[in-house]
């Protein structure tokens, strides 16, 4: 860039030199009058410890009463979807996995389901492969939900509770470790099933996990439910009702805690979900207060659908038939990770041409998918998470679009926060639940 | 790159499809054209002949009735509450349970109103707004795709609107869903879609300053040459692959 209103230039002897300054913030600031008015302008973020990531927040204040948010977004903002155009289909899923960095196995799922009903074989798709996505969509809605109290608990002084969270989170994602290889970023969901199958001592680790987590969900009721500051920090706090919901698009435990029992997995079923049986908690008050309690009993409810996923996961293949689709190699974990198994290598590389021709048509070229568009929604953690999938008869997405909860939610903070003090702009902000690095793409 | 002819001797040569403004800092080199060649590589190098394949796109076709599903209850439905629909509908599409209305641009934002209030249609939330950019296969390139969910029903529709890059003027339904406000103005951010009405038009995702529409087709990927192992690894764009 040659000119720049961002940041003045000046020659030295070691070359051009720039003055990084606020950026338009003189404009910002000259807008308002102190003084007279009685307002001033606050920044917030994007580097602030509660702002959940590097999301900005210009605030008008009157005093101690907030009258103006201004969310400004885009600093986590990497290039995912126009990317995905680059790569095969089956590349896809390691850049989405990447999106919402918090719940990485929802946004494989809802970019794998929307590949395979481009592909025509959503039917085809094995019981143990939806069987295992659900078991690990539900333990990562935990573990999203336990980085949502513990980061709002640090947010609103309960310190404990943010060190507590985090505990229990690393215990999924170890789990996700001995499944996956990885604990985040897993690509573990692929168009037609799942990388590879569950190992038994990842289902011993569940089970322990589901004795442990009853016990812990009571000790943080216990440290927060009537604990007299996070009562009044959260009661009739960003108060949000039904209708101010669905005219913004939130969705959600937000949602639901405004008294709509609206949740994908009821109302339009994925991956099997209409044969577990599991409760959508609702609340009537739309408040902060409301969305801990959701998010609260959600846990509660993941914990009895794992518990369910676990007990009807039948031996059988973990992807679709159709060798043209799933990928030839039988992926194996090894000290590095996920990778091709060695009976596989020593396969293709010793005894059979065709293998090899195969592996190498499927993995440099991938398969080709029919011409056409779809949209997937499945609920994740934060409201609908939609995938709008566009293929031109390629072997590469030709528009991949994420509906992100995270960024459609922000929308609704002004709603939240304006009128209130500025305080509650935090709990507002942190009760969405926003993952900038989602929310940016 | 913008006046060499289709061929030259029996050596394809990449054209740039009719339209094509990505809005590109100059100086960016420009993007592989959409839909032609095969291993991503033009020009230089090819002595396979299948850098000159084209792909043909389909036009668009209205599917035959009846649909099935709810499809057929949606479209009377709209067909009833909404008088001007013969002269506003372009087409119906129904594809992989779906179903699709493409619409003229300058009615979406009254279809809107009318698949949101009508008591039989009772679209209350719009999920999603996304653009898509048929560089070379559409010759009113950009189109903005609107998701529908009627909770009430536990229905989804899609409506879909296409615009030139001439022109890219598309009403802002923003009145009607006011969640569309930032799914807007992300599209015109990376597509260029004037949304006309809406309440603050500005760049979601990119800086301020920023040139051109990221994700437009034209707009090249960008990316540097990187060393691994010695051999030097060309940007994605730049690399031999399938397309």
């Amino acid at each position: 860039m040659t000119t720049s209103n961002y940041a003045t230039e000046r020659e030295t002897t070691e070359g051009r030199v720039f003055t990084v300054t606020g950026g338009d913030w003189d404009d910002v600031v000259s807008g308002v009058d102190p003084i007279n008015e009685g307002r001033i302008v606050v920044n917030m973020g994007p580097q602030h410890p509660s702002t959940h990531g590097v999301l900005r927040l210009v605030l008008e204040l009157e005093g101690e009463t907030v009258r103006d948010v201004r969310s400004v977004i885009g600093y986590l903002h990497t290039g995912i979807e126009k990317n995905l155009e680059y790569r095969n289909w089956v590349q896809g899923s390691t850049f989405v996995t990447r999106m919402d960095y918090l719940s990485p196995i929802f946004n494989e799922t809802a970019y794998s389901l929307a590949v395979e009903k481009l592909l025509g074989i959503t039917d085809d798709v094995t019981e143990r492969a939806n069987t295992i996505r659900v078991l690990m969509m539900e333990l990562n809605r935990i573990s999203s939900h336990l980085v949502w109290v513990a980061t709002t608990g640090m947010e609103l002084g309960a310190i404990s509770i943010m060190l507590y969270g985090f505990r229990d989170r690393e215990y999924i994602l170890e789990i996700f470790e001995l499944i996956t290889g990885l604990r985040m970023n897993h690509a573990y969901v692929r168009p037609g099933g799942v990388a590879q199958d569950v190992p038994d001592e990842a289902i011993v680790k569940i089970r322990e996990f589901l004795k442990l987590m009853p016990k812990r969900l009571k000790e943080y009721e216990d440290l927060l439910s009537g604990q007299p500051i996070w009562l009044e920090r959260t009661k009739n706090v960003a108060v949000l009702d039904v209708t101010g919901c669905l005219a913004l698009g939130v969705t959600g435990p937000v949602l639901r805690s405004a008294g709509l029992a609206w949740d994908l997995r009821k109302t339009m079923p994925y991956c099997g979900y209409e044969g577990y049986e599991f409760d959508v908690p609702t609340h009537a008050d739309g408040d902060v207060w409301g969305r801990y309690l959701v998010r609260m009993a959600e846990m509660r409810e993941s914990l009895k659908i794992v518990e369910q996923a676990l007990d009807r996961l039948k031996p059988g293949p973990v992807m679709v038939a159709d060798k043209k689709i799933a990928w030839p190699a039988q992926l194996a974990i090894g000290v590095d990770g996920m990778g091709n198994s060695l009976e596989h290598v020593a396969k293709i590389m010793g005894q059979s041409m065709e293998s090899l021709i195969h592996h190498f048509k499927l993995v440099t070229e991938g398969f080709r998918v029919p011409p056409g568009q779809v949209y997937v929604g499945i609920e994740s953690p934060r409201g609908e998470l939609g995938v709008h999938a566009v293929s031109d008869g390629g072997t590469r997405p030709y528009r991949v679009h994420y509906r992100e909860p995270s960024f459609v939610n922000l929308q609704a903070l002004p709603a939240m926060a304006e009128g209130g003090l500025i305080a509650d702009v935090i709990a507002g902000g942190a009760s969405l639940d926003p993952v900038m690095g989602g929310c940016d793409r | 790159m913008t006046d060499s002819k289709p061929t030259s001797g029996n050596v394809p040569v990449p054209v740039t499809p009719a339209g094509a403004t990505s809005g590109a800092p100059a100086g960016f080199p420009p993007a592989s054209p959409a839909g032609r060649g095969m291993f991503g590589n033009q020009g230089t190098g090819d002595t396979s002949g299948f850098g000159g394949l084209v792909r043909q796109r389909q036009p668009i076709e209205d599917s035959p009735r009846p649909y099935g599903g709810y499809f057929d209850e949606v479209r009377d439905a709209l067909e009833e509450a909404y008088p001007a629909f013969g002269e506003a509908i372009e087409h119906v599409v129904v594809d992989r349970d779906e179903l699709t209305l493409h619409i003229r641009p300058e009615r979406i934002a009254e279809v809107c109103q009318v698949m949101r209030d009508d008591a039989a249609l009772r679209f209350e939330l719009c999920s999603s707004v996304s653009g898509v950019d048929y560089l070379g296969a559409d010759d009113r390139r950009l189109h903005v795709v609107y998701q529908l969910t009627s909770m009430t029903y536990r229905r989804r529709v899609r409506l879909e609107v296409a615009v030139t890059a001439e022109d890219p003027h598309v009403p802002s339904v923003t009145s009607v869903y006011p969640t569309a406000d930032w799914q807007e103005r992300e599209a015109y951010d990376m597509f260029g879609v004037v949304f006309d009405g809406h309440p603050a038009l500005t760049r979601i995702l990119m800086p301020d300053d920023w040139e051109g529409h990221p994700q437009r087709k034209d707009y090249p990927l960008g990316g540097v040459p990187v060393e691994y192992k010695g051999a030097e690894i060309p940007p994605p764009d730049k690399r031999r692959s399938y397309q």
